[in-house]
């Protein structure tokens, strides 16, 4: 579990964050959503680490990251993985050679483990015959399905990830997201998932922050978000005609 | 303004440099990476390098010998001119500054992409120290084979300036070795390569802290190659006083 405490962040003139307080349950799909510039982005890199947090504290079940040292937070860092936008599969390596990257830098196991290991991973996102094919040379739903393949070979406790269906195709978003939530639940994973897309949010939404202006002004369930006398979140999720539809119908039943 | 930018950069390059001179987490993968860097940033440079040398050396044994055109003057001194113009100069400056637009641009087009790609934050967090595992390995790469290829440069230069020297009649094949052999300053080679390992040092740094602090797209990744050849040229030329002065002053 990762409890959020009143975090804040600025760059410069800018305050992003406000005052962030959240709770990201394990084995649970956590979603982060809200409008482009609500400050989605820089709460997960302030929880990832890669910005530094101006005030206020994350907890890692137990482990407040204000009171860890350098070398602390770089062994949390071996217990995180991450799927980013854009897939961030480093170009001039393979297919399998992303996947087995952190297993060859950072594990003393022989070369048929990792194999094994990144074989393993491979096969539970779907990716088979493309090992040995670079990232520039397959599709970008397969790019993204070795993204999780890499983020879930170390075994990790926390798993994030950022926009991660931004630029597929519904159908291939779906795989994406339900491939997500599988993970989630199979190895018990606190995953925090950063998203504008509201077929995710009803889809597998086990629990929303809604963010309006690095506030969080809203939490509940995707059963919650249908109910909900929220405006603010109403205007935001419901926007389309055919998700107020879907809201009408579920509010009817 | 401009100082103010420019104290910035040289206070962020040294900033870099401490984090680039790490303890490996991984020496195995540090090693793959630096034998990929040394096939792509040296290996690779090789046929610019002859092409340039062999054509250069010929140059200036031909432009030698049109202004050493005098009967009291020996045809050897073309010789002697043209080993110590590529030696001294040509081969350890020309070709460095010809790697710094090629090997520097390559660096800085690669580190920027990675970073508005996001592939150098996917390194640090897995938690790689991703300045050490990118940058460590080209600098090793460059600081050791770019004495190599201007070996092969000096080599190629003389080669050149004795083919096409002798090929047009402006100087014979044993005009031409003796005034190779004459007054030679073994020195000269050693202060040749110590130039060359430093403006190495320069160029990959340089590059790899514009490449490495790239902000936005595609068109910053251009203008910072850009100015990555641009910056590591000049430090390159300006070090090349300093060091000759040094060293010969």
């Amino acid at each position: 579990m990762i409890r959020v405490t009143n975090i804040h962040k600025s760059f410069g003139d800018l305050h992003v964050l406000k005052g962030i307080d959240a709770t990201f349950m394990e084995g649970k799909t956590n979603l982060i959503i809200g409008k482009s510039g609500s400050g989605k982005t820089v709460f997960l890199k302030c929880l990832l680490g890669i910005h530094d947090i101006d005030e206020g504290d994350v907890d890692f079940d137990g482990r407040l990251i204000s009171q860890m040292s350098i070398e602390d937070r770089r062994k949390l860092r071996l217990e995180l993985g991450m799927v980013f936008q854009g897939s961030a599969l480093f170009d001039s390596l393979t297919v399998e050679e992303n996947v087995s990257f952190p297993l060859r830098m950072f594990t003393k196991k022989s070369a048929k483990e990792i194999a094994e290991r990144t074989n393993f991973c491979l096969n539970r996102v779907n990716i088979e015959n493309a090992n040995h094919l670079f990232p520039a040379e397959i599709s970008g739903g397969m790019q993204k399905r070795v993204a999780i393949a890499r983020a879930i070979v170390m075994n990790p406790r926390y798993l994030f990830c950022d926009e991660p269906n931004s630029g597929l195709d519904p159908k291939t978003a779906m795989v994406i997201d339900e491939l997500i939530q599988e993970i989630t639940q199979e190895f018990n994973i606190t995953t925090v998932i950063n998203t504008h897309d509201m077929n995710s949010v009803l889809q597998i939404g086990d629990h929303v922050n809604f963010l309006v202006g690095g506030k969080k002004i809203w939490e509940g369930s995707k059963e919650d978000v249908l109910h909900t006398d929220n405006q603010e979140l109403a205007d935001f999720v419901f926007s389309s005609e055919l998700f107020k539809k879907v809201r009408r119908a579920a509010r009817s039943e | 303004m401009f100082i103010k930018r420019i104290l910035e950069d040289i206070g962020r390059y040294f900033i870099l440099m401490k984090l680039v001179f790490r303890r490996p987490d991984n020496y195995r993968m540090y090693w793959d990476a630096f034998v990929r860097d040394l096939y792509n940033l040296g290996v690779k440079s090789l046929g610019l390098v002859a092409i340039i040398s062999l054509f250069v050396g010929a140059v200036v044994t031909i432009q030698t010998a049109l202004n050493l055109e005098n009967p009291i003057i020996p045809k050897y001194y073309i010789a002697i001119a043209t080993r110590e113009s590529i030696i001294l100069e040509f081969s350890p400056t020309m070709i460095s500054l010809i790697l710094a637009g090629k090997v520097g641009s390559n660096i800085a087009s690669t580190l920027g992409t990675m970073r508005v790609s996001e592939q150098i934050e996917a390194l640090e967090v897995m938690g790689v120290k991703s300045a050490s595992f990118l940058i460590m390995p080209k600098i090793a790469a460059c600081v050791i084979f770019n004495p190599i290829l201007i070996i092969i440069s000096m080599f190629l230069g003389i080669v050149g300036g004795y083919i096409f020297g002798t090929s047009t009649g402006m100087i014979t094949g044993t005009d031409f070795i003796k005034g190779l052999q004459m007054d030679y300053t073994p020195f000269y080679i050693a202060y040749a390569l110590i130039k060359t390992v430093v403006f190495a040092f320069v160029i990959t740094s340089i590059s790899a802290y514009y490449g490495f602090f790239v902000k936005g797209g595609a068109i910053e990744v251009g203008e910072n190659s850009t100015k990555a050849v641009v910056a590591s040229s000049l430090v390159l030329i300006l070090t090349n006083y300093l060091l000759t002065q040094l060293l010969l002053g």
